[in-house]
């Protein structure tokens, strides 16, 4: 069975590289090898061979920490799109009257500096949270693997035209870019955000993917492929496409998370979605000043994001587990 | 080591000039720096048209760029809104971010290695999943919550500490405001070093150690520490210039006047000179750590050698 895993090796020249940026944890942490409980491969009365998916697959279903992080996902992403089903208010109907008051009947989480209803707030927080998460990581991905994946297959001039670059994105440091980028964007939706999460974040997908494909590439079937004649498109899409996949999607997953810190931390500094879009970032920003007197305004749209990221983070683990053969 | 050094630097010119261009890119991207100069009213525009000549914002941004980089290259990094020079700005500023900034460099080094090195070696035991649980809560708690809520309870609830910090920004008053911009990293620095020091436990060498009848904590200190610190050295190195630039965070919360403050002011302002002047410096701190981190390669190391 081919196992042309090695994120061990390009994870530590990512962290030795890497500069300011939430998503560069997430790298460095992509070299930290877990080891799962369960025993030997193949020996159970299914001990047909898989395919490194179906096995992943296979050890994810067992795994807690998995089906734990991935109901608490599929909760949010379901919130996200009918946020309406466990929250029956408007987020933006807001009574000043209220302003600042505690938990009541009809409204657990009390009311916030405008007098909003938090508990409705911090449900449809989720919405924009979910989006630049997941069109962030679905952009940086492609991008990333796309360019890190045709440099590392052709080589060559392209290869290190890349690699410079790659660096250089590296050497600024992520929050300093959204500062400048964003501070000028008037636009309140979630794009612009998502853009600059893109723009910036492609050149460490890049790196992953480009190690990985020159790993695959090197691999005795490729060779073989390429000795009878298949074409280099033949040789990407069928054969280093399906083995160099891997450590990207754990990658992308754990960055996922990390998105959606950095996104609160952009809001939280002014510059990341702006009012009247409803994001955990805003609203911690905006009740930090009143930290004293009304703690709540600021606890409940905090423990919504931590829990969110941690989900994220979980899942990465879990997929990295499942996914890295060396831990077999 | 001379010449592996020097390869080093040149190769750090294309690095460094490329990241300061595309600073300065983004900063003439993100508006018109007459306008900030203004005040919150509109230029008139023959003073606009003045000032722009003076400034030389009339040339192209290529033109612009090699102006600039020739003044800073003599030492002279312009003028920030308020009159002031930069590197006056600098001269305040720095001093108070590499304090900040050593104080959580000595987090990490201290109580993320030690936390890494005791759950590393007890795999599996309760005191290694409290711990790698606790990583876990304090990865997922972005450094901004983790900053307002140490400071609402040892600060404003408890008074242990005093909410804000002062203009002189001394070593004690930087201890908490220097945990929680570590705590993150702090969090990777333990699991790195857990994960490296349960890999290496099992290597031959460690066997070796024991059998000729070492001391547990000869053998753990001077072998097994020293051969799993390396990829916890990179990500340490590699830090240095993202605790700097995420410094912002925590500065904003603490009201720290530091290099986060000028470079927050400077872009609510939309002054060019102080952002780009203080990113160029922060480009050349984060390439320099990176060199050291692979000099220290060869220390940690004995195989590595540098031709």
């Amino acid at each position: 069975m081919p196992e042309p895993l090695e994120p061990l090796e390009e994870g530590r020249s990512i962290a030795a590289t890497g500069a300011g940026g939430a998503t560069d944890l997430a790298m460095a942490e992509a070299e930290t090898l877990e080891q799962t409980p369960d025993g030997p491969r193949g020996t159970g009365p299914d001990s047909k061979p898989r395919s490194l998916w179906s096995d992943a697959w296979h050890d994810l279903r067992r795994n807690p920490i998995f089906i734990v992080s991935g109901l608490i996902i599929l909760f949010l992403v379901v919130i996200a799109i009918w946020p309406s089903l466990i929250a029956s208010g408007d987020p933006l109907d807001c009574d000043l009257s209220k302003a600042q008051e505690g938990s009541q009947p009809g409204h657990p989480f009390g009311f916030n500096g405008q007098g909003c209803d938090v508990y409705t707030r911090t449900v449809y927080g989720a919405r924009a949270s979910i989006q630049v998460g997941v069109f962030a990581t679905l952009g940086v991905t492609l991008l990333g693997a796309v360019l890190g994946g045709l440099a590392g297959f052709f080589g060559g001039t392209w290869d290190g035209i890349l690699s410079r670059i790659t660096d250089i994105f590296f050497a600024i440091p992520v929050v300093l870019g959204g500062l400048v980028l964003l501070s000028v964007v008037s636009n309140n939706t979630v794009w612009p955000v998502i853009g600059f999460m893109v723009l910036l974040g492609w050149p460490q997908l890049s790196r992953i993917a480009r190690g990985s494909v020159i790993t695959a590439k090197q691999n005795d079937y490729v060779q073989a492929a390429r000795a009878l004649g298949a074409s280099n498109s033949r040789m990407l899409l069928r054969h280093i496409t399906p083995n160099a996949l891997a450590p990207v999607i754990v990658v992308a997953t754990i960055a996922l998370g990390t998105y959606i810190a950095l996104e609160a931390t952009l809001s939280f500094l002014g510059v990341g979605l702006k009012p009247p879009t409803v994001s955990w970032g805003i609203d911690i920003s905006s009740a930090s000043p009143y930290i004293r007197n009304a703690p709540h305004m600021l606890l409940w749209p905090s423990g919504a994001l931590a829990i969110t990221v941690l989900a994220f983070i979980m899942l990465g683990d879990a997929v990295r587990d499942a996914l890295d053969p060396k831990l077999r | 080591m001379g010449r592996y050094v020097i390869r080093r630097l040149l190769q750090m010119i294309p690095v460094f000039f490329g990241a300061t261009l595309l600073i300065f890119l983004m900063v003439n991207v993100m508006g018109d720096p007459i306008a900030g100069l203004c005040g919150d009213r509109a230029c008139d525009p023959a003073t606009a048209a003045r000032l722009r000549q003076e400034f030389g914002l009339d040339k192209p941004v290529w033109q612009q760029y090699l102006t600039y980089m020739g003044n800073v290259f003599t030492g002279d990094f312009g003028t920030a809104f308020n009159g002031q020079p930069v590197t006056e700005l600098m001269a305040n500023a720095f001093p108070v971010t590499i304090r900040l900034t050593l104080v959580a460099i000595l987090f990490e080094i201290v109580i993320g290695i030690s936390l890494g090195v005791v759950t590393g070696l007890k795999r599996g035991r309760p005191v290694d999943t409290t711990v790698l649980l606790l990583t876990l809560v304090v990865l997922s708690v972005p450094t901004f919550v983790t900053g307002l809520l140490v400071q609402l309870l040892l600060g404003v609830k408890w008074g242990w500490i005093d909410p804000a910090v002062s203009p002189a920004a001394t070593f004690d008053e930087l201890i908490v405001p220097g945990l929680v911009l570590a705590s993150v990293s702090l969090a990777y620095v333990t699991r790195l070093t857990r994960t490296s020091i349960a890999e290496n436990k099992r290597a031959d060498y460690v066997r070796t150690a024991i059998a000729k009848g070492l001391p547990r904590r000869r053998v753990v200190s001077r072998h097994l520490l020293r051969n799993s610190l390396i990829p916890v050295v990179t990500f340490i190195g590699a830090d240095v210039g993202a605790l700097m630039g995420g410094a912002i965070v925590t500065e904003r919360i603490f009201n720290i006047h530091g290099v986060g403050y000028q470079l927050y002011q400077g872009i609510v302002r939309q002054n060019t000179q102080t952002v780009v002047g203080f990113v160029t410096i922060l480009v050349l701190i984060f390439l320099l750590a990176n060199l050291l981190v692979d000099l220290l390669y060869a220390v940690l190391d004995p195989r590595i050698r540098y031709a």
